[in-house]
């Protein structure tokens, strides 16, 4: 893997935020650093418990390999390894490795004196992931709310966890992360396309300046954001997406427990017309 | 400007908080670990079991051997064949039940169905209703054991669904058709109706699925094609059906179903079963007994005791809530009819075989105990 002509000036020294200058280094074009040592570390061991839970499971098809939470009984205590320790642990390594990662991203910041955007960013990722893992299981008191870490298996508890509030379309908070999750890939698209269009000009024309992609859109809609203001929204759209996310799922159980459509009743009991 | 912040951070968290239930939930695993196969429960929301009442007196074998009430008194069409001792005990039961003394109810008491000056005579309406639901009684309890997990004594009383009213409280009728225009007409649905546990879904599924009898089932193993039925609006109204089953009996949609696969009967809890019977018996109930009396109940506006019957004209009728009253065992799965043996049904051996069951290939794994995905 070759080093790209311009790659050295953003090899920073410094600005780790532990280990000193023990792992700062590179290795090819990649910042090792303490957290990118934890990382290896957590993804190495989550991914090896990962294929010893399948290998005492019964199925090799990658699409049906389950390794479950415990049972409900066995609430906030360790499972024995089979009946859901294993996804306990695997838990641990993968908050470790993903909590990991986020602070590599935090030292690579660091060193290029950019802001935290992208730690930032990813990190809702991860308070969603956690949420659904370990918050919403403490509130209720139970590791065994988890989800299972499968392909289907997964899909299939989304699923029921979905038909245990009746139709989870009325969850308000679902409302609000769909929307943005959906506007955040219309948004997507919209800067995707108008790029592509700007660096592809017609045969003999010249690539496009800002000016131009401005103009479509000020045509379009009479407004654009602006090219550093899409990449504002973007991460205001997504990261929205991912808290409502997390807001949907941590209301579902500790909250609230009947039909989500029934929620809606404060409002049909509105003291104004009921 | 710091005292307005104040009285936000104060009222924004209390106005989020004040849709929901806090406090420990009450839960049920009913599936593999890790399936999301639970049942979860406010206590303080959750539909309460109600109260049972105790016999009106003790029920000896004498009383049960003795002369029996069709030899003694005049026009007993139905218990006939029970002492005269257990058939009044019944009655002052029934009393209890569906009109009990003392309470607000019109003529309440035995005038509710009988003039007094001639017990015998049918010339109360509520008296010919009183007997088919008897005949009702018997026939779910000796024809619909399937409903009732075959379990002795498992069956209904008049009380599992009147709880002391003439009417019971849960029931429903056909819905008004909508206005044949644009204006106003919601398609039978998108209106926050209670019957579908306020969903937008077609709030009436009753008169199609549990007086009709069309099929529930929306989708098929074969890859759905043009001429397949499955449209969104049948599949709306399966769903409303499905939504007013759960809230009915307060459970969730996986309290029966593995959403993984909603028809799939192997993946099912044995629930499933009992639910599927439960559907035909409800149908047996509105169709052969309350539908069947035909003009005996009284126009709207015509009757004594108020109106029997919904706005499209067509009588009250009972759907899974009737009974069930948001708990998932009605009265708590308390066998109430131990007490009454003479609700029991005469002809339960042949009986149970005429009652129809799921196709065989369907619920032969769903009987059995539900074998976890892995």
């Amino acid at each position: 893997m070759a080093v790209l002509s311009f790659e050295r000036k953003y090899r920073v020294r410094g600005g780790t935020l532990i280990g000193g200058d023990l792992f700062d280094f590179w290795i090819g074009p990649f910042y090792v650093g303490f957290f990118g040592v934890t990382t290896i570390f957590f993804a190495a061991l989550g991914t090896a418990l990962i294929l010893y839970g399948a290998a005492i499971g019964p199925t090799w098809n990658p699409w049906l390999i389950n390794i479950a939470p415990p049972d409900i009984s066995y609430g906030l205590k360790l499972a024995p390894l089979k009946e859901g320790g294993l996804w306990q642990i695997i838990t641990i390594c993968a908050i470790g490795a993903f909590g990991s990662w986020a602070l590599r991203e935090v030292e690579i910041c660091r060193k290029l004196g950019i802001g935290y955007h992208v730690p930032a960013a990813f990190g809702m990722a991860i308070f969603a992931y956690v949420t659904l893992v370990v918050f919403r299981p403490l509130l209720m008191g139970a590791w065994g709310y988890g989800f299972p870490y499968g392909i289907f298996p997964h899909l299939d508890w989304v699923s029921n966890t979905g038909y245990q509030y009746l139709h989870f379309h009325y969850n308000p908070a679902h409302m609000l992360a769909v929307s943005f999750f959906f506007t955040t890939t219309l948004a997507l698209g919209l800067h995707g396309a108008l790029v592509l269009s700007a660096v592809n000009p017609a045969k003999g024309e010249a690539v496009k300046s800002p000016e131009y992609e401005d103009t479509f859109f000020r045509d379009l809609i009479g407004y654009s954001v602006g090219t550093l203001g899409i990449h504002r929204v973007g991460l205001l759209l997504a990261m929205n997406a991912g808290f409502w996310s997390a807001v949907c799922i941590i209301i579902s159980g500790p909250f609230w427990s009947r039909g989500w459509p029934e929620w809606w009743t404060w409002w049909l009991n509105l003291p104004i017309w009921r | 400007m710091n005292r307005l912040n104040k009285l936000v951070a104060i009222a924004l968290p209390a106005l989020l908080l004040a849709g929901c239930e806090l406090g420990t939930k009450e839960q049920e695993q009913v599936g593999y670990r890790g399936t999301a196969m639970v049942q979860i429960n406010d206590p303080d929301s959750k539909a309460k079991v109600g109260e049972i009442p105790a016999p009106p007196y003790e029920l000896t074998a004498e009383m049960v051997a003795g002369d029996k009430a069709g030899t003694a008194y005049e026009n007993v069409q139905v218990l006939g064949d029970t002492s005269v001792d257990e058939f009044n005990y019944l009655m002052q039961a029934m009393t209890t039940w569906i009109a009990p003394d003392g309470s607000a109810i019109k003529d309440a008491g035995c005038t509710y169905c009988h003039n007094p000056e001639n017990m015998a005579s049918d010339e109360k309406y509520t008296k010919v209703v009183a007997r088919k639901m008897l005949q009702m009684t018997r026939t779910i309890n000796a024809n619909w054991k399937p409903h009732f997990g075959n379990q002795d004594n498992g069956g209904v009383t008049c009380w599992t669904c009147h709880r002391g009213n003439p009417v019971p409280v849960n029931n429903w009728s056909t819905a008004v058709p909508e206005p044949g225009n644009i204006t106003g007409n919601k398609r039978g649905g998108n209106t926050p109706a209670a019957s579908v546990a306020y969903a937008s879904l077609n709030y009436d599924p009753f008169t199609d699925y549990l007086a009709g009898k069309e099929s529930i089932r929306v989708g098929g193993k074969a890859f759905p094609t043009a001429a397949s039925n499955a449209s969104i609006q049948s599949t709306e109204k399966t769903y409303g059906l499905m939504m007013h089953m759960s809230q009915g009996l307060g459970v969730n949609c996986t309290y029966c179903h593995n959403s993984n696969n909603f028809a799939k009967w192997e993946d099912s809890r044995p629930q499933r079963v009992n639910a599927w019977y439960g559907i035909r018996m409800v149908r047996d109930i509105n169709n052969n007994y309350i539908t069947a009396l035909g003009d005996v109940w009284p126009q709207n506006g015509a009757g004594p005791y108020g109106n029997r019957r919904g706005p499209h004209g067509d009588p009250l009728k009972v759907n899974c809530a009737t009974c069930h009253q948001g708990v998932n065992k009605p009265l708590g799965g308390y066998k109430m009819l131990k007490d009454y043996p003479a609700l029991k049904g005469s002809t339960p051996a042949p009986a149970v075989a005429a009652a129809p069951a799921p196709a065989p290939a369907e619920t032969a794994a769903a009987a059995a105990v539900v074998k976890p995905a892995a």
